[in-house]
């Protein structure tokens, strides 16, 4: 009989199995998952989860019907640690060999730490289910919290502290949060949501070090500044899992190289997700959204099995989605779609820059982007707009 | 029996919400040729207006994440969404839409 082995129990991981199953995939499937709990989804961690609004089974990614129809062997709490390209043949952390006609990689990324600090007790990074414990069990006592890094997770992070009551920093490298992600009008404009909901944004300059013996005290700024802390969050980026890939033939370079259709350099091995360093309109994307772990899978799934079938992998559909993110922060929802450049113009729709709005980034003319604030019915049509200047390109 | 809105008020492929007093849950009315089609305007994952998304034929995609439900079934294509979202049946009485009120109290009383 056949074996797939799915690599990661994330959404990328749960939703290949679901793909092959409904691709009338009837062979042996096996989930290798590190972490010890059931699938779950992250987007809610720095959300409902800090906030204590929903626990552990409010966001699990499987129930007992969709484990029916998935009918595959579960190893959880074991890691992958090798994969020979020969027998295609994965090595576990317990010690144990599995051999497997077709693998997934869907091993997802983690939090990047600061270099060179120390693991003091109240320093926390935010991806897993057990850190967002973790940190709820930190912000469940008053305390000062510093955020390291304005990304979307540190905004989510500190919207949440603060609406437990804390009193909040932002600290981040650039000028302003988001910058080169969204421009500096956006960027603006999101800035100002902190500081409207009373958190501190400090910006412009690094962190370089942290103060403290038993727990940290303070958070040290490359002016010379002490930033007085009871818990640090670092929401600096996320760092794709392909160390377990060194020597198997899989080529990676930040992130598991694939083709359009998600197919590594070894035949029978497929790569999705936050992991995927995927080819696309002649460059190279490797997405950490939602979305892109969701939909990545299936186009995964299918070029696998069609080269397990002996099919034309050629003749499979090519994964080129328009990239989708959403965070939510102090109580309003943004909407971002496509791939604005820093440089591109943000041309406000609807609405207002200080209210809600819609807006669109424009680079010689030609729309490249959507944001919204509380506007998802305006972001809708927007991101229709975008779609298709989008599958002309 | 509650009366909805006239259905005159309903143009196709344009998607009405009512939200009131008298109705137990926020409701997505939608007119698909000649027939209309009546659901729970909430997703069944998270707090997002239906009524806000995209109609095309007879699926509705929601705006947040963008699962798209059948107007017909109430069964979602795609994650996050796993939930069908209830559908209630709807007359037209006088020109005027009705739904059935014992089939949302039954939405009102699940929703919670
Ligand atoms: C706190 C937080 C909030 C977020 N909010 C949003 C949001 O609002 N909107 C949005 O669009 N996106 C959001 N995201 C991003 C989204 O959650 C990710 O894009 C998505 O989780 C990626 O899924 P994945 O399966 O590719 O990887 P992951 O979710 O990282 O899953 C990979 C899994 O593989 C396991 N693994 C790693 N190495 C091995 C190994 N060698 N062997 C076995 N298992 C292994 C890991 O332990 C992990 O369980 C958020 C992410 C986080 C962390």
């Amino acid at each position: 009989m056949t074996t797939i082995a799915v690599v990661g129990t994330g959404l990328a991981g749960v939703r290949a199995a679901e793909a092959l199953r409904a691709d009338g995939y009837d062979g042996r499937l096996v989930l290798v998952g590190e972490e010890a709990a059931q699938p779950y989804d992250r987007p809610p961690l720095s959300k409902q989860v800090l906030l204590g609004k929903c626990e552990s089974q409010d966001i699990a990614l499987t129930d007992d019907d969709l484990r029916a129809v998935l009918d595959a062997e579960w190893l959880l709490g074991t890691r992958a640690t090798a994969l020979d390209p020969a027998s295609r043949a994965l090595t576990l952390a317990d010690g144990r060999s599995l051999y497997a006609d077709g693998v997934v990689i869907a091993t997802g990324a983690r939090a990047r730490t600061l270099p060179g600090m120390p693991r003091l007790p109240g320093v926390h990074t935010l991806r897993t289910l057990d850190d967002a414990h973790r940190l709820r069990e930190d912000l469940s006592r008053p305390g000062r919290v510093v955020v390291v890094g304005g990304g979307f997770i540190g905004a989510e992070v500190a919207s949440s502290a603060r609406a437990l009551g804390h009193e909040v920093t932002i600290v981040e490298y650039e000028q302003k949060p988001l910058l080169r992600q969204l421009g500096p009008d956006a960027a603006g404009i999101l800035g100002r949501l902190h500081t409207d909901h009373g958190v501190a944004l400090v910006t412009g300059v690094g962190v370089t070090g942290l103060v403290g013996e038993d727990g940290v005290r303070a958070v040290e700024l490359s002016d010379g500044r002490l930033l007085p802390a009871d818990v640090v969050v670092v929401g600096v980026g996320a760092v794709p899992n392909t160390e377990w890939l060194t020597g198997s033939g899989v080529a990676c370079d930040n992130g598991v190289l694939t083709d359009e259709r998600c197919r590594t350099t070894v035949l029978g091995v497929v790569a999705a997700g936050d992991v995927a360093a995927y080819r696309c309109r002649g460059g190279r994307l490797r997405i950490e959204h939602w979305t892109n772990a969701r939909d990545m899978p299936v186009i995964a799934a299918g070029s696998l099995l069609a080269t397990l079938r002996g099919q034309d992998p050629m003749a499979q559909p090519v994964h080129d989605p328009l990239p989708y993110v959403w965070s939510d922060q102090y109580g309003v929802q943004l909407q971002i779609a496509g791939r604005p450049g820093v440089d591109d113009v943000l041309e406000l729709v609807s609405g207002s820059f200080d209210d809600s709005f819609a807006a669109v980034y424009r680079r010689d003319g030609e729309i490249s982007g959507v944001l919204a604030v509380d506007s998802p019915r305006e972001f809708g049509r927007l991101r229709r707009d975008l779609r298709s200047a989008w599958s002309v390109r | 029996m509650i009366q909805l809105c006239p259905i005159a008020d309903l143009t196709p492929g344009a998607v009405i919400r009512i939200a009131r007093p008298d109705v137990p849950v926020p409701l997505a009315l939608v007119k698909v040729g000649e027939r209309v089609f009546c659901i729970d305007d909430t997703c069944s994952h998270e707090t997002a207006s239906l009524s806000d998304g995209w109609l095309d034929g007879h699926e509705i995609e929601c705006p947040l994440h963008e699962s798209r439900f059948d107007l017909r079934t109430g069964k979602p294509d795609c994650p996050p969404a796993r939930r069908p979202i209830r559908t209630h049946v709807v007359q037209v009485v006088d020109g005027m839409v009705c739904v059935d009120a014992t089939s949302l109290a039954l939405a009102a009383e699940t929703a919670r």
